[in-house]
C-alpha cells in the first residue's frame, strides 16, 4: 500500500504500521519503503512517518541518511511549525554520523527569531549530547546563549539542557539568575518544575545559611544593622543581624506565588525550596499546600506523605495543625496507610499523644493486618518517645495479647519486648503475664521474644522462667530456628543464675541442639557449652560466662524510618526510594562565606537601592522610614513592645503609640548610647515577667517621689520610670496619674504625644498597685477615686488598691487557631477608664504569624446587652510583634463569660473573657469598727461560711493575706486580733459590700465567712477561697 | 527525563508502548509485575518502583496502569502528574479512558504522546493546544476526512502555544455565547461510632464551561472569599488580583475547565448533612450477626439528598447476608464482602432502613472488626461551605454572556467507624 500513489491508501498504512509500532512488534523490515514517504505533502502522513523513523533510525542507520536532507530542507522553511519539527525529528534520530549535521542545526536554531524553534534546539541539545558526549564544549556555549534567551518558552527547556549536559557550570547561572526568578511565574509549569530545582542548587551553593542559631534579636544590635548598607531587608530577616542576600529573598518571594499552582510537582518543587533555603520560621508557609495536595491522586498522596514524613520528623510544629488530615481512611492504600501512621506518629507529643493513641486503637482492629501490625509498631515508637504515656501503651500492648489475630499478637509481643528492654523495671507482671500466653502463641518472632524476654529478667521471675524452660524442652525439636537459637539463650541464662533447678533441662536442651538439623544451631550450642558448663579446660572463659551473658544491653532505639532520608533532597526520586539514583545532585552545603554576589549583577543594574550610611542615627532611621514602611512598622513595633507593653490606660491605637515611640526613640539616640541601651534591654525582659518588673520598679518610684512632688501632678510618683523619664521630667509636667485620671482619657492621649514618662508608666500599671499602702495614700486620690465610683458610701469605707496582685494571664485566643494572632489577657485589677463599672482587662495582642496582622478589631458580642468598651483598632500588628490593649468589660457582677469576636481584616475568631469571681470586686479600706458594723448588717441570708483546714505553716497573715488577695480584689481590713484577718470589697458594678473573715481555731481549722448581699457570689467566693487557702 | 511508556491493563498485558528515546525492553516491566503479584490489591502497587538501570513510575487509572520508565533523578511527582495529565487528556479526547478506546485510537494516541513529550521533556500538555494540533476525533470528521482525504493534523503552529495566553486558542467563535460555572463541594469526613465527627473538611472546586467568543476577560467575585482557605488556580487566574482584592480576574481557556479548587479552613465547622444510626453485632458462639442502619438528613437546609450509596466492607468471616431494605436495592458479594446498598434519595418523612441478618461461616469465632461505612450523596444547590459567587463581569468583548452558577455538594470520603474502642486509653485519659 506504501508503494501506491494515492495518498489516504498511504495514510492507511501508516497506521497500520504505527498500530505495529504501539504493539512492540517489530516493522523495522518495511524501513525502505516508509523512508520513502519523508518528503509527502500530508502532513498527518508526514508525522506518522517520522514517528516511524525516530523509532528505527537507529537499526537502520544507512537508510536513515536518505532522509536527513529533506530534512535540512525543511530547517529553511518560513512555517516555524515545520522548521522545529524538523529540527526535533532530525536531532532524534540517534545516528552518530550526522552529529556534525545536528551541531549546526543546533546552532542555528538556537539564533532563530522563533522562540518555539529555539526552545527545540534546547532538548535538541540534550539528544546530541546523549548521542556524543564529545560535543560538551560546543553544546555549553549554545546552552550559554539560550540561557541568556528573555522568552519563557525557552528557559524551562534550556535549565533542563543544562542540567542534563553541564549541572556543574553554576558560573553561567550567575548573569541569569534574576531573570530566570523573574520570568518563573509565567514559564510553563513543567519548566518551573526544573528551574526551582536548579534554583535550590543554586542557591545553596551561593548564598550563606540563613538558619544561624546566634542570630541576635537585641535591639541595639538591630540599629547597628539599620547602619550598614544593606540593600534589602524584608520580612523578618531583618530582625536579625544575618543579612539575606537580596538575591536570596527575590528567589523566596518570586517562588511563593507558585505554591497555589494546579500542579502538584510545581507545588512539591516550591516547598522543597523553601524547606531547604528560607529561614526556618517562613518554612511553614508551605504547610498549607503540601496538606492540600493530599486531596489529588494516590500516586501523588503517596510522593507527597513521604516528603512529609521527612519533614515532620525535624519540624513537628509544621503539620501538628493539621493532623487529622493524616487520619487514615479505611480506603486509603496499605502503603499510604503506613505513611500517615508514621507521620502521625513524628507528630506525637505530650499534648496530643491522647487523641492519636485514640485514633490507633481504631487502626488496631483494622481488616488490614499488615497495616495493625504496623499501628502497634507505631504505638511503640509513642511509647519510648513520650513517657507519660509509657505505662499506658504497655497495658494496651498487653491487652493485645489476648487479640485472636496472630499477627496483631506477635508484633505485641515484640514491640512490649522492646519497650520492656527501655525500663526493665516494676514490670515483672507482664512477663509472668506474657509467660502465661505463651502456649497459645504460634508466631515464632513473638515466641523468641518471650523467651529473650524471659532470659533476661529470669531473676525477675525466678519460679516462672524454669518451668516455661521445662516446657520449651518438650517441643524444642519442633520449634523454628530463631525459638530454638532462644530456648538455648534462656536455659544458658536460667543455668548460670539458677543452676539447681535448670542443670539437667539446660544439659538436656544443649544435647538436643548438638544434634539439630541447623548449623547454627549446633554451632551456638557447643559455643554455649564451652561457656557455661565448668571444665578443666575453659575455666578462664567460664568465670567470664555471667558477665558475657547476662550483660545488660542497651536498649533499642525505636526510631523513624525517614531518619535518614534528609540526607537527599526532598521531593527527589532519590528521596523517595531511599537510594542515590544515578544523575543525582547533591546538594552542597551552605558556604561558610558567601561568594561574591556581585556576579549576578547584569550590565543593566538591577533596581536595588544602595543606602549611604548616613551621619546622625536619628536620620537614618528616618529617611528609611520613608521607604521602607515594612521597616518602620518593625522599629515601631519593636519600641511598641517595649515601651508600651502593658499599656492599658493610653489605649492609643497602636499607630499611635508607634508615631511617639518613634519620637522617643529618635529623641533618645541623640542621647548617650548607654542610656538608650539600658532601657531597651530592661524593656526587653518587662513584657515577660511582670511581677519581676513589679519589685523592680519598686525603688525608682521611690527615690522620684520627692522630685515629682514638686510638680503640679500629685501623684506621678509611680509612674516615673528609670534613667529615661528622668530626662523628660523638665520638658512637660508628668502626666497626670492613671488612676486619677480615670476620666480625662483624651487628655491621655494628647500628652502621651510628647510624654515619654507616660508610657513608662503604662508600661508599669501593675507596679502602682504594690507602691503604696494604704495607709499612705495621697488623699487626692483617694477622694479622687471616691468621687467616681463610691460617693454614696461614707468616706470610712474607700475602695483601696490591693496591696498585692499576682498576674494571672488566661489565654483569650491561642495563636493556632488564631492564625498566627494569640491573645492573653489578664486582671489588672484597677479602676476602669471607662464607667466605673466595669471590670478592666488588658489584653495582649501578638502575631505569631509571619505576614502583617491588619485592622484588629472587636466585632460582634454576645449577649447584646453586654456593655464592652473595647479598644481602638490596631491598624497594623506586625509579624512577631505584641501590643497590649486595655478593655472594660460590664460583667453585672455575674461570672457569665463575655463572648465577642475578635476581628483582623481577614478572618474572625471568637473568643471569651470568663472572669473570676474575685475579679468582679474592688478592694475597699474600713476600720475594724466599721467592718463589724457592716457585717453585722449583713447576717442570716447574707452569710455564707464553711470550716476549712489549712495548714500551720499557712497561717501566718502573711500568707493568708497574699492567698485571699490572689483569688479575689480585696483590700485589707485592719484586724486587732491575731487570729482574725478581715478583708472588704466592692462588687464592681453594683457596689454591694463583700465582707471576708477568716477566723483561725486551733489544731489548724480556720472558719471562713463571707458577708455580702450578693449571695451566689458569695457561694463562688467562699469556695474559690476555700481552695486556694487550703491548697497552699 | 521520561523515557519509554507502557500501558498495562488489568489483566497484565501491555498493550501499547512509546519510547522518547533509545527503545527501552519492555522486559523492564517484569519488575513492575512482580511488584503487582506481591501487592494484594491492585492500588497497593507502589508508585515508584526501582529496577537494576531504570526506575518504573506508574499510575493507575481506570484499571490501566501507565508506567514510565525512568533513567536517572527526576522528581517523581513531575513524572506522576505528567502521567495523570495523559490520561486527562485521552478522557477528554475519546469520553473515556479505557483500553479499547486507545486501542480503537491508537494514531491519535500516539501522536499526542509525540507532541505531549519531546525528548522525555513535555512539551505541550494543555488541552487547548493539543486540540489545535491534532483535532478530537469524532464520527463526523472520520468521515469527512475518508472522503475529502483532508487530516486530523494541524498545519500550524497553534497560536496560544506562543502568545502570552497559552491556554486560549484564538479566533474562538460561538453564536450562543455562554459561561457556566459549577461550584462542586466534597466533604470528607470521618465520623465516630457515637455519631460524632473525628475530622471533617470541605474540599471545592469550581469548574466552568466557557463558550464565548473572542478574547473575553472574566472577573468572578464571590459574597464571602474569606471562606477560601486555600487555593489552587488554573494558570489563568491572576494571582495578584486575588492577593490584592479577593476576585478572581482571567482569560478563560476554551471549553470546559477547572478554574479553581480550594479548600474550607477546618477551623469553621462543617455541617454534617446525614447522619447514620447503625447497629453492627456479632455474638459470641452464635453464627448469626445482627444488621442495622439507618440513614437521616440534618443540616440541608431544607434541599434533598440524592444519589444516596451506602457501601461497606464486612468481615471476613460473614458468609452473606440476609437484610430487607426499606427503599432502594442492596447487594452483596459474597467474594469480595462489600455491602452496597443503592438508596437514592432520602425521605425525611420516612427514613431509609437496612435491616436483617449476617449469617456467618460456621464455627468461625466472632470477627474481631467492626466495618467502617462509607456513604455517598448529592446535595442539588447548596454548596455546604456556604460559599457565594456574587458576581461574574466579562469585558473585552461587546456581547452579552449567558452566565449560569450551579451548587453541589457531594460526599468525598466519608466514612462512618463502627469501631470499638479497646479499652487502653479510655480507662486512662
Amino acid at each position: 500500500m506504501l508503494e501506491s500513489n494515492k495518498e489516504s491508501l498511504k495514510l492507511e498504512a501508516m497506521k497500520r504500521i504505527v498500530g505495529l509500532i504501539s504493539k512492540g512488534k517489530n516493522a523495522s523490515e518495511l524501513f525502505p519503503a516508509v523512508v520513502k514517504n519523508v518528503a509527502s505533502k500530508n502532513i498527518e502522513l508526514k508525522k506518522l512517518v517520522y514517528v516511524y523513523l525516530v523509532r528505527y533510525a537507529e537499526e537502520q542507520q544507512d537508510l536513515a541518511l536518505l532522509s536527513i536532507s529533506t530534512f535540512q530542507r525543511a530547517l529553511k522553511d518560513p512555517n516555524q511549525f515545520i522548521r522545529a519539527s524538523a529540527l526535533r525529528v532530525l536531532s532524534s534520530i540517534r545516528v552518530p554520523i550526522i552529529v556534525p549535521i545536528m551541531m549546526l542545526a543546533i546552532k542555528e536554531a538556537a539564533s532563530d527569531l522563533s522562540p518555539y524553534v529555539r526552545k527545540t534546539s534546547a532538548h535538541a541539545i540534550q539528544k546530541l549530547f546523549s548521542l556524543d558526549p564529545d560535543q560538551k564544549e560546543q553544546l555549553i556555549e549554545v546552552i550559554e546563549k539560550l540561557l541568556k534567551d528573555k522568552s519563557t518558552l525557552v528557559a524551562g527547556s534550556v535549565v533542563v539542557a543544562f542540567e542534563e549536559v553541564c549541572p556543574d557550570r553554576i558560573d553561567l547561572i550567575h548573569k541569569n539568575f534574576r531573570k530566570l526568578c523573574n520570568l518563573l511565574v509565567d514559564v510553563e509549569e513543567w519548566g518551573q518544575v526544573v528551574i526551582i530545582n536548579m534554583l535550590t542548587r543554586y542557591a545553596r551553593t551561593q548564598f550563606t545559611s540563613p538558619w544561624r542559631e546566634d542570630a541576635m534579636f537585641d535591639e541595639n544590635n538591630e540599629k547597628a544593622f539599620y547602619d550598614s548598607d544593606s540593600e534589602e531587608k524584608k520580612g523578618q530577616a531583618d530582625v536579625k543581624t544575618y543579612i539575606m542576600d537580596p538575591d536570596h529573598r527575590l528567589l523566596l518571594r518570586n517562588t511563593k506565588p507558585l505554591l497555589q499552582s494546579r500542579n502538584t510537582a510545581v507545588v512539591m518543587a516550591v516547598a522543597q525550596l523553601y524547606w531547604h533555603l528560607a529561614p526556618k520560621h517562613e518554612v511553614s508557609i508551605v504547610t498549607k499546600s503540601l496538606v492540600r495536595l493530599l486531596r489529588s491522586h494516590r500516586e501523588v498522596q503517596y510522593v507527597v506523605l513521604q516528603n512529609i514524613a521527612t519533614m515532620s520528623i525535624q519540624r513537628k510544629g509544621m503539620f501538628e495543625p493539621y493532623m487529622k488530615s493524616f487520619y487514615v481512611r479505611s480506603t486509603d492504600s496499605t502503603h499510604i496507610k503506613t505513611l500517615k501512621l508514621e507521620i502521625l506518629t513524628n507528630l506525637a507529643n505530650e499534648a496530643n499523644i491522647s487523641t492519636i493513641l485514640r485514633e490507633f486503637q481504631t487502626y488496631v482492629k483494622s481488616q488490614d493486618k499488615a497495616f495493625a501490625a504496623a499501628t502497634i509498631q507505631a504505638i511503640g515508637r509513642c511509647a519510648t518517645n513520650i513517657s507519660e504515656v509509657t505505662d499506658t501503651c504497655l497495658n494496651g500492648l498487653v491487652l493485645l495479647l489476648s487479640n485472636r489475630d496472630e499477627s496483631v499478637v506477635a508484633e505485641s509481643v515484640v514491640v512490649i519486648k522492646k519497650l520492656l528492654q527501655t525500663q526493665p523495671n516494676q514490670h515483672s507482671d507482664i512477663i509472668s503475664h506474657m509467660a502465661k500466653l505463651f502456649d497459645n502463641i504460634t508466631v515464632p518472632m513473638a515466641r523468641a521474644s518471650i523467651l529473650w524476654l524471659m532470659g533476661e529478667y529470669c531473676e525477675r521471675v525466678p519460679k516462672i522462667a524454669p518451668d516455661v524452660l521445662r516446657k520449651m524442652a518438650k517441643t524444642f525439636t519442633v520449634e523454628e530456628d530463631i525459638v530454638k537459637l532462644q530456648t538455648v539463650n534462656l536455659a544458658a541464662k536460667l543455668f548460670l543464675t539458677n543452676s539447681k533447678q535448670t542443670k539437667l533441662l539446660t544439659q538436656y536442651i544443649l544435647n538436643l541442639g548438638k544434634y539439630d538439623q541447623n548449623y547454627d544451631i549446633r554451632d551456638r550450642t557447643r559455643f554455649i557449652r564451652q561457656l557455661i558448663v565448668p571444665s578443666e579446660k575453659s575455666s578462664t572463659l567460664n568465670k567470664y560466662a555471667r558477665r558475657i551473658l547476662l550483660a545488660s544491653k542497651p536498649a533499642p532505639v525505636l526510631e523513624s524510618a525517614f531518619k535518614d532520608r534528609d540526607r537527599f533532597q526532598l521531593g527527589t526520586l532519590s528521596h523517595s526510594l531511599n537510594i542515590k539514583t544515578s544523575g543525582y545532585q547533591e546538594l552542597s552545603e551552605w558556604p561558610a562565606v558567601a561568594p561574591d554576589p556581585s556576579v549576578r549583577n547584569v550590565e543593566v543594574i538591577e533596581p536595588v537601592k544602595e543606602w549611604a550610611p548616613s551621619v546622625g542615627k536619628a536620620k537614618q532611621s528616618k529617611s528609611e522610614d520613608k521607604f521602607y514602611s515594612d521597616d518602620e512598622e518593625k522599629e515601631e513595633n519593636a519600641s511598641d513592645s517595649s515601651s508600651s507593653d502593658d499599656s492599658d490606660s493610653s489605649s492609643s491605637s497602636s499607630e499611635e503609640s508607634g508615631s511617639e515611640s518613634e519620637e522617643e526613640s529618635n529623641e533618645e539616640s541623640e542621647k548617650t548610647s548607654s542610656d538608650s541601651g539600658k532601657s531597651s534591654s530592661e524593656s526587653e525582659t518587662e513584657p515577660k515577667n511582670n511581677s519581676k518588673k513589679a519589685t523592680r520598679k519598686k525603688k525608682p518610684a521611690d527615690s522620684d517621689s520627692d522630685e515629682s512632688d514638686s510638680k503640679a501632678s500629685s501623684s506621678s510618683a509611680e509612674s516615673s520610670s528609670s534613667s529615661v523619664s528622668d530626662s523628660d521630667d523638665d520638658s512637660e509636667p508628668p502626666a497626670p496619674q492613671k488612676k486619677s485620671n480615670v476620666k480625662a482619657r483624651p487628655k491621655v492621649e494628647v500628652k502621651s504625644k510628647k510624654e515619654v514618662s507616660l508610657l513608662d508608666l503604662d508600661d508599669f500599671s501593675p507596679a502602682p498597685m504594690n507602691a503604696p499602702k494604704p495607709s499612705v495614700f495621697s488623699p487626692s486620690l483617694l477622694s479622687d477615686l471616691e468621687g467616681l465610683s463610691l460617693s454614696n458610701v461614707s468616706s470610712a469605707m474607700q475602695v483601696t488598691t490591693p496591696s498585692f496582685g499576682p498576674m494571672k494571664t488566661f489565654e483569650l485566643l491561642h495563636h493556632m487557631t488564631g492564625k498566627g494572632l494569640s491573645a492573653k489577657y489578664h486582671f489588672p485589677r484597677q479602676p476602669c477608664l471607662y464607667q466605673p463599672s466595669m471590670v478592666s482587662v488588658q489584653v495582649i495582642l501578638t502575631n505569631g504569624s509571619d505576614h502583617t496582622l491588619e485592622e484588629i478589631h472587636v466585632g460582634d458580642r454576645s449577649p447584646a446587652s453586654l456593655h464592652i468598651h473595647c479598644f481602638n483598632t490596631i491598624e497594623r500588628l506586625e509579624p512577631r510583634a505584641s501590643v497590649t490593649v486595655s478593655m472594660g468589660i460590664d460583667f453585672s457582677d455575674s461570672t457569665q463569660a463575655a463572648n465577642f469576636q475578635l476581628c483582623t481584616k481577614e478572618d474572625q475568631f471568637s473568643v471569651s473573657i470568663q472572669p473570676a469571681v474575685g475579679e468582679l470586686l474592688m478592694p475597699s479600706t474600713m476600720t475594724e469598727a466599721d467592718f463589724c458594723k457592716e457585717q453585722k448588717k449583713l447576717l442570716g441570708m447574707n452569710e455564707t461560711s464553711a470550716t476549712i483546714t489549712m495548714t500551720t505553716a499557712n497561717t501566718s497573715s502573711q500568707t493568708i493575706n497574699k492567698q485571699v488577695l490572689s483569688v479575689a480584689n480585696v483590700g485589707v481590713a485592719p484586724s486587732s486580733q491575731n487570729n482574725f484577718h478581715r478583708f472588704a470589697g466592692r462588687t464592681v458594678s453594683s457596689g454591694a459590700l463583700v465582707l471576708v473573715s477568716l477566723e483561725l481555731k486551733e489544731s489548724s481549722s480556720a472558719l471562713l465567712t463571707i458577708n455580702t448581699e450578693k449571695s451566689i457570689m458569695a457561694s463562688m467566693l467562699l469556695q474559690d477561697l476555700k481552695q486556694a487557702l487550703t491548697e497552699a | 527525563m521520561i523515557h519509554s511508556l507502557f500501558l498495562i491493563n488489568a489483566s497484565g498485558d501491555i498493550f501499547l508502548e512509546k519510547h522518547w528515546k533509545s527503545v527501552v525492553s519492555r522486559s523492564v516491566c517484569d519488575y513492575f509485575f512482580e511488584a503487582q503479584e506481591r501487592a494484594t490489591e491492585p492500588e497497593n502497587v507502589p508508585p515508584v518502583i526501582p529496577t537494576p538501570h531504570h526506575y518504573l513510575i506508574s499510575v493507575l487509572r481506570h484499571r490501566i496502569y501507565f508506567v514510565a520508565v525512568i533513567q536517572s533523578e527526576v522528581p517523581p511527582l513531575f513524572v506522576i502528574e505528567f502521567l495523570h495529565r495523559v490520561v486527562d487528556t485521552f478522557q477528554d479526547y475519546f469520553g473515556v479512558c479505557t483500553e479499547a478506546a486507545i486501542k480503537d485510537n491508537v494514531v491519535v494516541v500516539y501522536e499526542l504522546l509525540e507532541e505531549m513529550l519531546d525528548n522525555g521533556f513535555p512539551l505541550a500538555t494543555e488541552s487547548n493546544i493539543l486540540k489545535e494540533l491534532i483535532k478530537p476525533p469524532t464520527i463526523l470528521r472520520t468521515m469527512v476526512n475518508t472522503i475529502t482525504g483532508s487530516t486530523n493534523v494541524g498545519e500550524q503552529l497553534p497560536t496560544g502555544q506562543l502568545s502570552v495566553v497559552p491556554w486560549r486558542r484564538t479566533g474562538v467563535k460561538y453564536t450562543n455565547n455562554e459561561a457556566y460555572f459549577d461550584v462542586v463541594e466534597e466533604i470528607d469526613a470521618i465520623i465516630d461510632k457515637s455519631g460524632s465527627t473525628i475530622t471533617a473538611e470541605i474540599q471545592g472546586v469550581i469548574d466552568a464551561c466557557v463558550k464565548l467568543t473572542g478574547m473575553p476577560d472574566l472577573t468572578l467575585s464571590f459574597m464571602n472569599p474569606r471562606l477560601l482557605d486555600d487555593v489552587s488556580f488554573h494558570p489563568c487566574v491572576r494571582f495578584k488580583r486575588w492577593e490584592a482584592e479577593r476576585i478572581l480576574s482571567f482569560i478563560p481557556p476554551d471549553g470546559n475547565f477547572r478554574l479553581l479548587s480550594y479548600h474550607v479552613s477546618s477551623q469553621n465547622l462543617v455541617a454534617i448533612p446525614v447522619y447514620v444510626k447503625h447497629n453492627i453485632t456479632f455474638r459470641e458462639g452464635s453464627s448469626q450477626g445482627r444488621f442495622d442502619l439507618t440513614l437521616g438528613p440534618k443540616q440541608t437546609m431544607g434541599k434533598a439528598v440524592e444519589s444516596v450509596l451506602v457501601s461497606s466492607q464486612l468481615p471476613r468471616g460473614v458468609l452473606n447476608a440476609n437484610l430487607n431494605p426499606s427503599q432502594g436495592a442492596y447487594t452483596f458479594d459474597p467474594v469480595t464482602k462489600l455491602l452496597t446498598w443503592d438508596v437514592g434519595k432520602i425521605n425525611p418523612q420516612k427514613l431509609p432502613n437496612l435491616k436483617g441478618t449476617m449469617n456467618l461461616q460456621a464455627g468461625a469465632s466472632k470477627p474481631d472488626e467492626n466495618p467502617t461505612i462509607n456513604i455517598q450523596f448529592k446535595i442539588q444547590q447548596m454548596a455546604i461551605s456556604g460559599l457565594k459567587v456574587n458576581r461574574l463581569d466579562m469585558y473585552g468583548e461587546k456581547y452579552k454572556p449567558f452566565k449560569g452558577i450551579k451548587y453541589m455538594t457531594k460526599a468525598g470520603k466519608f466514612q462512618v467507624r463502627t469501631y470499638q474502642h479497646f479499652l487502653m486509653v479510655q480507662t486512662s485519659m
